[in-house]
């Protein structure tokens, strides 16, 4: 499955099946994620059910704390 | 007002001070190191060889390159009690942190007194911020929904100074439209770039902005303003050792600390209950529980320091 990540193309097996995995997929499973999916912002509580498609374009964006 | 003065608090302050801003105020509780020459631009080699405090080298250099401006830097290890009290009359506050403990206590003390803020971080070459109108925006509770656990820092994995310059371009930008009451063009989007992978991403956020947030909410408690939730020092008699403890009880993962630390700082040593590191002059002990003994000083604010520059 072809999605695009932050602008770039990117292949993720198909056996990543929901935002869920996605962020598994990526090693952010553990930290604070926001998520958008199509132009559309996912509450967390949706990571887990929300289907992603060949041809998505996923934002994700996480919090670090240096400064 | 300015928390924190490293490497965006320097930044930010240069910036508005030679915008000729009335009055600054600035607070931060570490001393000028030579590490931090790299980015950190008030600074000089002359006070990292004599350790001055930041909040002072910060005034001296500040004042010299804006005599009219009123500067009011203090060294200072900034909890709720103290935010309580520097909040008075200001206009807007600037997330210069370099943790989550301080920037939730900003959050509800933006919450409490209907000032805006701006987050912002950064860290290797990635950088974020968002600016927080309390009645307005989601809150950084309402983003968060819990204090991250650390993990990357500054100082584990680095920063480049570009980073550094481009968060606060996005900071700065929205402050000089908030102090000249120009709402209308603020960004109101969470922006986020990594400049080495090339990225960038902007996302409107508003629709996480909950109802039943504690901080910002219709019933809200103020949760970082209270003390079960603050995270707690107590200096151990004797043993020239500082104890922190976090305000709930966490599951460090100690592998990935493991990994992320001994890259940079050589060696660690870990069994399953703790993880273990020296640095020049002292030794960090970290507890599985998310304790942490800091060995080699007394000093709470200085083992905080430690602390957030280790482990975020």
């Amino acid at each position: 499955m072809i999605l695009t990540v932050n602008g770039d193309q990117v292949e993720v097996p198909n056996t990543v099946k929901t935002i869920a995995e996605l962020l598994q997929h990526f090693e952010l499973n553990n930290k604070v994620v926001i998520v958008e999916k199509n132009a559309e912002i996912l509450e967390k509580e949706k990571h887990a059910e929300t289907l992603i498609s060949d041809k998505d374009k996923i934002e994700l964006v996480h919090f670090v704390g240096g400064g | 007002m300015i928390i924190g003065a490293g490497a965006l608090g320097t930044g930010s302050a240069e910036m508005l001070v030679r915008a000729g801003i009335g009055k600054i105020t600035i607070a931060d509780r570490d001393y000028v190191e030579w590490s931090n020459l790299q980015r950190q631009q008030l600074y000089t080699e002359e006070e990292a060889e004599q350790r001055i405090p930041k909040a002072v080298a910060a005034k001296k250099r500040l004042t010299a390159i804006n005599s009219e401006v009123e500067i009011c830097c203090h060294v200072m290890d900034v909890s709720v009690e103290e935010m309580e009290r520097l909040v008075e009359g200001v206009d807007l506050i600037l997330d210069a942190s370099d943790n989550f403990d301080i920037r939730m206590i900003i959050n509800d003390i933006s919450q409490k007194y209907q000032i805006p803020w701006i987050y912002s971080a950064c860290v290797g070459s990635y950088g974020i911020s968002y600016t927080i109108l309390p009645g307005e925006t989601p809150c950084l509770n309402c983003l968060l929904e819990k204090v991250p656990m650390g993990g990357i820092t500054c100082d584990t994995v680095g920063i480049i100074s570009p980073a550094v310059q481009m968060v606060l371009s996005f900071q700065i930008s929205e402050a000089l439209k908030i102090l000249v009451e120009d709402r209308l063009h603020l960004r109101n989007k969470l922006i986020s770039f990594d400049l080495w992978e090339n990225h960038q991403s902007s996302i409107n956020v508003d629709k996480i902005k909950r109802e039943d947030c504690p901080s910002c909410g219709a019933e809200r408690s103020y949760p970082y303003l209270s003390f079960s939730n603050q995270t707690k020092t107590a200096v151990l008699c004797g043993r020239d050792t500082v104890q922190i403890r976090p305000s709930q009880p966490i599951d460090r993962d100690l592998e990935s600390l493991d990994k992320a630390l001994s890259r940079q700082l050589g060696k660690v040593s870990r069994n399953p209950y703790l993880l273990s590191f020296s640095t020049a002059e002292h030794r960090l002990v970290i507890f599985k529980d998310g304790r942490v003994l800091i060995h080699g000083t007394k000093s709470i604010p200085e083992a905080k320091s430690l602390y957030h520059r280790y482990l975020g």
